[in-house]
């Protein structure tokens, strides 16, 4: 146990040494933290419109005064004609035409019925449909303004709405633990993989393998340090986001910390894994960084919900321990459920964290040739 | 010249002797690229809905009809136990939860407003909202079906009524996988070239064989020329395979023209990796490299505007990705690719690329120092 301890001392001395590095690992995750509880967000204000009227008559500029003024949108340019709006659309900088029909007004009165076509730049198709629902809703609320007199007598369902664990619609209920598991996962990784590696480059893993030290010391030694400094670390990012963007922890902050406590773990074995497989720094660093970087952002329902995949990534993303911990850190911070809710998202996370322990521990060899 | 070309056969050698990663510069960003293209969307498919049906009259269960005649909603579950129903929604088993009072019908019946009340998880904003709206539009044909019943003079066709079309253009199928192709390639290119080539150069500081290029003639210029041209012609393969395979395999439409396409990158890959050599410059070890540039990655990304609209930044960040060559090339790539915007029409981005471009290089090469 002496030994063990004069080794994990050994690594915080390391650690501490390069005061560059330290610097980074806690500045790293609150800057981004920050920026991105800021930056990654769904709503849309200010997107760019083209008006083309080809009617210009009182009903259409009330119309399109409603809709600019919403907030949503901004004006970016008058069209004359059709050809216009390819040539609008090429330059980028407008995500939907609005086009009034001819004799527009004329049509309403007298026909009881006028057209407006919403044409929205689809090659950014989220951007188009939620333009194109915007639009439709403000166009939708002109009718019902319009015949208001005419509609209230009637018997008709009105339906009211509670927006459940999110009243106010923020972004950041969705992405600061998306962000949090994110990075949480890629740091831990990179940190234990490239400090297991480097021993291994430059061969003093040689000297750590002929002392006295069980290769299960040496690991735990390597990742101990780790493991307290990454616990602090997702302490500074709660804080941060309780400050800053108001996110509560509504359940347990005891289950919560151990939950965490698991998840840095397994990212830590996750570490260890990709250590044993690699010879080098890059490899290890080409591993952990390019290899998980982008499944995670992308499969772990950080940003794109797994339901509304294919099927088949509802099986493909189950491989993502980020998975899981999405779902716990959202049923504890926001929904404040307890135990009961993430038992089962839990126990995968722990099967997971001991199926790479059993890995690396297979793998690692005390030969390096 | 002569010294830069065995240089660049030096790196060449150097990168491909390691046989892991002379296969993964070329197989990760392929197979990533196959697995995560499909995947994405935005799209809601369906919601799952459990209904509280108080009422257990013709009217509810005509509204509940429509509700499962719809695509979009899905009835999971019903249940009259409002403490059920809270707790599938806690559980993640369905999304949304109608309640219909008693009263329902016979408010209707006797011609008076009747209410439902929906519970949303809107954890997911977006798609709380989205649900919203897709239930307002199924009410709002059971309203107009009931005004049509009541009074029977009063037809829907003489309530004067704006209609709207919605059209998309240049991609009228909404195919997500037009849109994130591009986008993973551009992550993919990026994150390879960043990562190898500033731990390149940091691996030779680390392991000291810097000292022996620092005392030979070779210019300052010429050895991050060298260390750059490497990682530029990878990039650009990657870049090739992973458009020859989104045609393919996605049919991805080329509107655009394919040497503009490659001009851009071009551009955009030398101010990746003039960045990427500034800071190795100033790193000791592999590791402190990987942090930054780690940093830096993840904040181009997903400042690029790839993921999430750009419009929907605060102002500072929409500023920021004046100097984050990732937003250029994301908005160029669909820009070309898509629309087919010609030279014209991309001229911006190009220039801000460019300007990018330059001054990061110009601040590897007067940051790298041959003293040690």
């Amino acid at each position: 146990m002496k030994r063990f301890l004069g080794f994990v001392k050994k690594e915080f001395i390391h650690i501490f040494r390069d005061y560059r590095t330290l610097i980074i690992l806690f500045g790293l995750p609150a800057v981004e933290i920050l920026i991105f509880g800021f930056v990654v967000r769904t709503d849309i204000n200010d997107a760019g419109v083209a008006i083309l009227d080809l009617s210009k008559d009182e009903t259409t500029q009330k119309l399109t005064d409603k809709i600019l003024s919403s907030g949503f949108f901004k004006k970016t340019d008058d069209l004359l004609n059709y050809n216009d709006i390819d040539r609008i659309f090429k330059k980028g900088h407008t995500r939907a035409v609005i086009v009034f029909e001819e004799d527009f007004g004329a049509r309403l009165i007298k026909e009881g019925k006028a057209t407006v076509s919403i044409i929205a730049d689809a090659s950014e198709p989220n951007v188009a449909t939620l333009v194109s629902n915007y639009a439709s809703a403000i166009i939708s609320g002109f009718n019902r303004e319009m015949n208001s007199t005419l509609l209230s007598a009637a018997p008709v369902v009105m339906p009211e709405v509670r927006m459940y664990f999110n009243p106010s619609l923020k972004s950041h209920f969705m992405f600061v633990p998306g962000v949090i598991t994110l990075i949480m996962i890629l740091i831990c990784a990179l940190m234990t993989s490239v400090t297991i590696t480097r021993e291994k480059e430059f061969g003093t893993m040689e000297v750590l393998l002929v002392s006295p030290l069980k290769p299960v010391q040496i690991i735990l030694g390597k990742v101990t340090p780790y493991f307290l400094l990454s616990f602090i670390n997702i302490i500074t990012i709660l804080v941060l986001s309780w400050f800053v963007f108001g996110l509560p922890v509504k359940g347990s902050i005891v289950l919560l910390m151990l939950e965490t406590m698991l998840y840095i773990l397994m990212s830590l074995t996750i570490g260890i894994f990709i250590s044993t497989v690699s010879k080098t720094m890059q490899q290890a660093i080409f591993i952990s960084a390019i290899g998980l970087l982008l499944p995670t952002i992308l499969l772990s329902g950080f940003i794109f919900p797994i339901e509304n995949m294919p099927k088949i990534y509802d099986y493909v993303s189950s491989i993502l321990p980020p998975r899981y911990f999405i779902v716990i850190i959202k049923n504890i911070m926001i929904k404040g459920t307890g135990f009961m809710y993430v038992w089962k998202e839990t126990l995968i996370i722990a099967l997971m964290t001991v199926l790479f322990m059993v890995f690396s521990i297979k793998k690692f060899s005390l030969r390096l040739q | 010249m002569r010294t830069v070309l065995f240089l660049i056969r030096k790196e060449f050698l150097q990168i491909f002797r390691n046989k892991f990663i002379g296969r993964a510069i070329f197989a990760v960003p392929l197979i990533q690229l196959l697995i995560l293209v499909p995947a994405v969307t935005f799209e809601l498919k369906y919601v799952d809905l459990c209904i509280i049906d108080n009422d257990c009259s013709v009217e509810s269960r005509e509204l509940i009809s429509r509700l499962e005649g719809s695509p979009f909603f899905n009835v999971r579950y019903m249940t009259w136990s409002e403490k059920k129903a809270e707790d599938l929604l806690y559980g993640n088993k369905c999304s949304a939860i109608i309640n219909i009072p008693a009263d329902f019908g016979e408010e209707l019946g006797a011609g008076r407003p009747a209410k439902i009340l929906t519970r949303i998880n809107a954890i997911n904003a977006m798609n709380g909202q989205l649900t919203w709206a897709y239930l307002n539009g199924v009410i709002n044909s059971y309203n107009e079906n009931i005004i049509a019943q009541n009074q029977p003079l009063m037809q829907a066709s003489v309530i004067p009524q704006i209609r709207v079309t919605n059209r998309y253009w240049y991609n009228e199928m909404l195919n997500y996988k037009y849109y994130m192709l591009p986008g993973i390639l551009v992550i993919l290119v990026t994150a390879i070239g960043f990562m190898l080539a500033g731990l390149n150069l940091v691996h030779e500081k680390e392991i000291g064989t810097i000292e022996q290029i620092n005392v030979t003639p070779v210019r300052k210029s010429q050895f991050i020329l060298a260390k750059m041209v490497p990682f530029f012609i990878i990039g650009l393969v990657d870049l090739g395979i992973g458009l020859i395979l989104g045609k393919i395999l996605f049919n991805i439409p080329f509107e655009g023209s394919i040497p503009l396409l490659f001009l851009g990158s071009s551009i955009f890959l030398v101010a990746v990796l003039g960045l990427a050599l500034f800071i190795s410059t100033f790193s000791s070890t592999q590791q402190q490299y990987m942090f930054v540039a780690f940093f830096f990655i993840i904040i181009f990304i997903l400042m690029s505007g790839i993921f999430t609209p750009f419009e929907s930044m605060p102002l500072w960040a929409q500023k920021f990705d004046l100097i984050n060559p990732v937003a250029h090339l994301i908005r160029f790539n669909r820009m070309v690719i898509l629309k087919g915007s010609g030279i014209a029409d991309v001229s911006k981005e190009l220039l801000l690329l460019s300007g990018i471009a330059v001054l990061f290089t110009t601040f590897a090469v007067r940051k790298y120092r041959k003293t040690a």
